[in-house]
């Protein structure tokens, strides 16, 4: 009998979700653990990083990573998993995309543990420790990993070969990814597994979603009763369907809440925000400033809502930090 | 002015010369562009001009792309309202404005980097003007050197 292919898994700045839609593949993991032998999976069997390490490189045909990069460990592994896989594969939004975590990027580094460790009302931190790379103890030392300044998406990081869309993808996603993965004919290097097109093209209610609307408000979904019908942009609530990758089947929709777009975008569009941010605003009544900015103001968070899964992936890739307090602290280092 | 070594930051801010991208309407900012270069007004040489045939063509991520690639600053400039060759373009870019002007703002990106004017084709003088304002607030502020990009982010961020 041929030797089976091998696959690893492994998990970054992630929820857990992820590996949760890979177990959700329900009976069908069945077939998935017929197919392949799974190498390494931390989430759920006892391999180390020192048996990765001893396998000879390339000798798995695919690691499936997902979660973010924020820290120097999850960047160390990614370059290990890549140097010993044929095929690395992002999993989910975090990876794809830089996901929810990649919401940090809006803070730097040290408001970000100044707030964990020392400011949020549930912390008990007499002493004002803060985490440290470097810890010594009674003679005894120990290295931690690294906290990054900027949460970046795996291809930031490493090469990567395909992605997996979705947060997390469904198991209908991740089925058919599988399915391609295994089988003869690979797809171009880079490709995003999942149609290339607008999740309205795959939405049931995409016939009642007009050509025109002239948006006064946009509404969220607890100010209205949702009409379970009717396109939810014409109903004033945002929906990024537009600006989405189909694959979900409107998965969101369908339970009558708008897309969030954690399918990111298609392969035409370079910034998904930037995407919407042009189809919402055209939508837009009003043709003075002052009217226009009233009802954008309905609008309370646009970063948050329109990069809500993509913001490291974005053109600006973070929030812009001064300069001039970073120089300092590169020189006082 | 004291007698003291300049930091990195100065010296760069002291030679700094603002990089502008300029989209320009073809049917109005484009010909008033080209009338104050043919009427020999002097303005400043930071800008790039772009020829878009509405400003309603000027989509957001162009805007970011131009910020990404090493813009300092993004002037769009298109018929005033009612003037537009193709009606409503205007109206969608002031709204594509004001909607990409938070955004911008909430990425930590100064105000002033990004304009939006209506200059009609016999507004030479006022090409002039607004390019040579524009550099001077975008000098003001330096340059923009976006962070992170890929290289960047490992050489520059120590771990804690
Ligand atoms: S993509 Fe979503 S489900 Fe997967 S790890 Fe990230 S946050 Fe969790
Ligand atoms: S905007 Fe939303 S609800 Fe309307 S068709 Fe598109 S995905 Fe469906
Ligand atoms: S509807 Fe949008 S947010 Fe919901 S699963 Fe699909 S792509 Fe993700
Ligand atoms: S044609 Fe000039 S702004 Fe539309």
């Amino acid at each position: 009998m041929p030797e089976k292919p091998k696959v690893a898994f492994y998990w970054c700045a992630s929820c857990g979700g992820c590996e949760e839609a890979v177990v959700d593949l329900a009976e069908a993991i069945l077939d998935v653990i017929a197919a392949v032998d799974i190498v390494f999976w931390p989430v759920a069997l006892d391999f180390k990083r020192k048996d990765v390490e001893a396998m000879p490189e390339g000798s798995i045909l695919v690691s499936f990573v997902n979660g973010a990069i924020r820290t120097s460990e999850q960047a160390e592994m990614a370059h290990l998993l890549r140097s010993k896989s044929k095929l690395l594969v992002a999993l989910g939004a975090c990876a794809h995309l830089g996901g929810i975590p990649g919401l940090a990027n809006l803070f730097d580094r040290e408001s970000i543990l100044k707030a964990v460790y020392l400011e949020a009302p549930s912390t008990v931190n007499p002493e004002g420790s803060l985490p440290t790379t470097h810890h010594k103890d009674d003679g005894h030392s120990v290295e931690l990993p690294g906290f990054y300044n900027t949460v970046q998406a795996l291809n930031q990081v490493v090469e990567v070969d395909y992605s997996v869309p979705g947060c997390p993808p469904t198991p209908r996603i991740f089925r058919t990814a599988l399915q391609t993965l295994l089988g003869d004919e690979l797809p171009a290097k880079g490709t995003v597994l999942a149609p290339d097109c607008a999740l309205c093209d795959e939405c049931p209610r995409k016939d009642s979603k007009p050509e025109q609307l002239s948006i006064v408000e946009f509404k969220r979904p607890q100010q209205l009763l949702i009409d379970e019908q009717k396109c939810l942009l014409a109903q004033g609530l945002l929906c990024m369907g537009p600006a989405t990758r189909a694959g979900c089947e409107a998965l969101c929709v369908r339970g009558n809440m708008p897309c969030s777009g954690c399918c990111g975008p298609t392969s035409r569009v370079k910034d998904q925000g930037a995407k919407i941010l042009s189809s919402l605003a055209s939508l837009v009544a009003g043709k003075e400033a002052a009217e226009i900015d009233r009802i954008l103001a309905t609008i309370p968070d646009p970063v948050g809502t329109f990069y809500r899964y993509s913001l490291p992936a974005s053109l600006l890739h973070r929030k812009q930090l001064d300069r001039a307090s970073l120089h300092e602290a590169a020189a006082s280092k | 002015m004291r007698n003291r070594d300049l930091t990195p930051s100065e010296k760069s801010q002291a030679t700094f010369e603002p990089r502008i991208v300029a989209f320009f309407c073809n049917w109005c900012t484009y010909l008033a562009a080209d009338l104050a270069g043919t009427s020999r007004m002097k303005y400043a040489p930071n800008v790039r001009v772009i020829r878009v045939m509405c400003s309603g063509r000027v989509d957001p991520q162009f805007v970011l792309d131009a910020f990404a690639h090493g813009a300092d600053g993004v002037f769009i400039g298109g018929c005033h309202p009612g003037d537009c060759h193709y009606q409503e373009g205007n109206y969608k870019t002031l709204r594509r404005f004001h909607l990409l002007k938070r955004v911008l703002q909430q990425m930590g990106i100064e105000d002033e980097r990004c304009r939006l004017e209506w200059i009609s084709a016999a507004e030479a003088e006022r090409v002039r003007s607004t390019i040579n304002d524009m550099v001077e607030k975008v000098r003001a502020l330096g340059p923009l050197d976006l962070i992170p990009t890929e290289e960047k982010v490992s050489a520059e961020e120590v771990a804690v």
